[in-house]
């Protein structure tokens, strides 16, 4: 990490006594059923605005991606690969199902470039937007490596008044329900516990666990994603056990957190105003 | 090579949410900034028509930077929010504070000089308005390359020198516009070396770009920035010639280098977009470098 980062109070820290142990989500895409739960309790609980039907043809998955509108997604891949490498070697269809959600990095992008500091830190360690706050610039939406922010237009309710929310949104790990001791609305309502809510601790001590039954089992594939806290996002808050690559659910592969390199952006900077200064002055010094 | 995979071939980031007021604002910034320096650097050698000029070429510009950023937010009424903190991680909003200082302070100085008082209090604006102006030139070169866009930040080394070089062109190709050409040689020499510098900015930045940077020459993007080296170059051209003898050359030549390096700015913006809406950018380069130098985003082995 750059210096600035490493310099700055982590977010978290600053609660002190307050501060709560990190929660996030543990997704297990190895037991996830395409149900949609997930999906429905965010929006009902969160009381997220409809966004349109689309019928998509990519498979079961008519919602598409993660948006101002939608916190949980469900990915369908079909693929012909092996479920297993240990088995006799026959290539059998296979419905891969992924619960997506805001990956509540450990070092956000999103909550660094905000710059009226409407995304903050949680005492849970999660990243949340406030309301409020944000006047809908739209830093965060190009500077999250996942493109999980966006901003919300609300569908015309009539043809004549456009209405326009403009701010952005996206998962709070039902901040209002951690206050009152419930666990978010989308784990709350998975039947098969692929969304696992917990302290990430736990959560991650249970996911290592897994995967090496998944491996001793010959699970094709089978990597967890975003687990490891010197990973180029410092870890997430809400992490993944994969059965194929990043890029197949449509994640990125190796990101990084874009303000890694903000202190160097800084120096170069400054360097460039220095010697625009200089030519401008030169050019008026030759009169 | 690399077989890139994707969800569908849908975009793994999202697109920037910008509308044409952010480049346009990338423009008018650098013609704020730049010719706060003009302003004060002509003044300092004695040239005080050209002074003038670009003092209130800059405060114009300087009026019309926050009302174009203003109007890009989705909730207008709350773009006092952006001074409610001071964030360094934050491009946009130590940007909100340099725009805030230089327009105040270039605002204040074209009123005093317009109605020709407080001299002392003007000079100090002008100072203030100097020392402000080449960050705000330059700062959006970081504000784009802090992001995930591959053509942004992978061109992190080169854009706040490219868009410094396209503000220095700028203003002095406005000061062209407005001042007498007997009195503005220094701001053509500006638009000239400016155009001169910006065309191999781009062309490195391009070279370290690869493909990422091939958006450069596809799609919006890409006839944009073919109308940038061409309107800027002709302008450039017409500004070397005539622009010393006849105002005509010079006002021409000096909208043309303006009109170009606004095409610049939605050019660099359209590559932005093109760039996200590609989900290959994104995972090409990443999965290049994981299966280089491995990577601890994915554990395979418990």
């Amino acid at each position: 990490m750059s210096t600035l980062l490493q310099q700055l109070p982590d977010g978290h820290e600053s609660y002190g006594d307050e501060r709560q142990p990190r929660v996030g989500f543990f997704t297990d895409t190895s037991v996830c059923i395409g149900c949609k739960a997930c999906e429905v309790a965010c929006k009902e609980w969160n009381l997220i605005p409809q966004d349109g039907q689309e019928w998509t043809g990519h498979s079961y998955d008519n919602t598409g991606e993660l948006n101002a509108n939608t916190w949980r997604h469900v990915a369908f891949i079909e693929q012909e690969k092996p479920l297993r490498t240990n088995g006799d070697g026959t290539t059998a269809l296979r419905w891969l199902m992924e619960s997506d959600v805001c990956k509540h990095c450990t070092h956000a992008a999103c909550l660094d470039v905000c710059p009226t500091g409407a995304l903050f830190r949680t005492e849970y360690g999660t990243v949340v937007v406030q309301e409020d706050i944000c006047n809908g610039c739209g830093y965060c939406v190009p500077a999250c490596p996942f493109g999980v922010l966006d901003k919300r237009k609300l569908p015309s309710a009539d043809s004549l008044v456009k209405q326009e929310d403009g701010r952005v949104w996206k998962c709070t790990l039902c901040y209002d329900r951690l206050k009152s001791g419930h666990e978010p609305a989308c784990a709350k309502a998975c039947p098969t516990q692929s969304i696992q809510f917990g302290p990430l601790d736990e959560l991650r001590a249970r996911a290592d666990e897994r995967l090496a039954k998944l491996e001793s089992e010959g699970w094709n594939g089978a990597q967890l994603y975003l687990r490891d806290p010197d990973d180029g996002i410092g870890g997430a808050g809400a992490f993944f056990l994969l059965l194929d690559e990043p890029e197949v659910y449509g994640l990125p592969p190796d990101p990084v957190v874009t303000t890694k390199h903000l202190g160097s952006m800084w120096r170069n900077m400054a360097r460039a105003a220095v010697v625009v200064t200089i030519a401008i002055v030169g050019a008026c010094a030759r009169d | 090579m690399t077989e890139v995979q994707s969800y569908y071939g849908r975009p793994v980031l999202k697109e920037p949410t910008w509308t044409w007021e952010v480049p346009t604002y990338f423009f008018s910034g650098g013609v704020a900034g730049a010719s706060s320096v003009l302003s004060l650097s002509a003044k300092l050698f004695g040239n005080e028509e050209l002074s003038r000029r670009a003092l209130y070429v800059g405060a114009a510009a300087d009026v019309v930077s926050p009302m174009l950023l203003i109007s890009d937010l989705g909730r207008p009424e709350r773009f006092h929010h952006m001074l409610r903190v001071f964030k360094v991680t934050s491009p946009m909003n130590v940007g909100a504070w340099v725009l805030f200082v230089n327009g105040g302070a270039s605002t204040t100085a074209a009123l005093l000089e317009l109605l020709g008082i407080l001299r002392p209090l003007k000079l100090l604006a002008e100072l203030v308005s100097f020392l402000f102006g080449p960050p705000l030139a330059t700062y959006t070169g970081v504000l784009v390359a802090d992001t995930a866009i591959p053509v942004w930040h992978e061109a992190r080394q080169e854009l706040p020198w490219l868009f410094g070089a396209s503000a220095a062109a700028s203003a002095g190709a406005a000061a062209c516009v407005f001042c007498p050409p007997a009195h503005a040689a220094p701001a053509r020499r500006l638009a000239v070396g400016g155009v001169v510098a910006e065309g191999l900015l781009m062309h490195a930045m391009e070279l370290r770009l690869g493909e990422t940077g091939e958006v450069y020459h596809r799609g919006t993007a890409g006839k944009l920035s073919s109308a940038a080296r061409a309107l800027s170059a002709g302008g450039a051209l017409l500004l070397a010639r005539g622009g010393r003898r006849r105002r005509s050359a010079a006002v021409l030549g000096g909208v043309l280098v303006c009109a170009g390096e606004l095409c610049l700015r939605f050019a660099v913006h359209h590559a932005g977009k093109q760039s996200a809406r590609d989900p290959k950018y994104v995972v090409k380069p990443q999965r290049e470098r994981a299966n280089r130098d491995g990577t601890r985003a994915t554990i395979r082995t418990a």
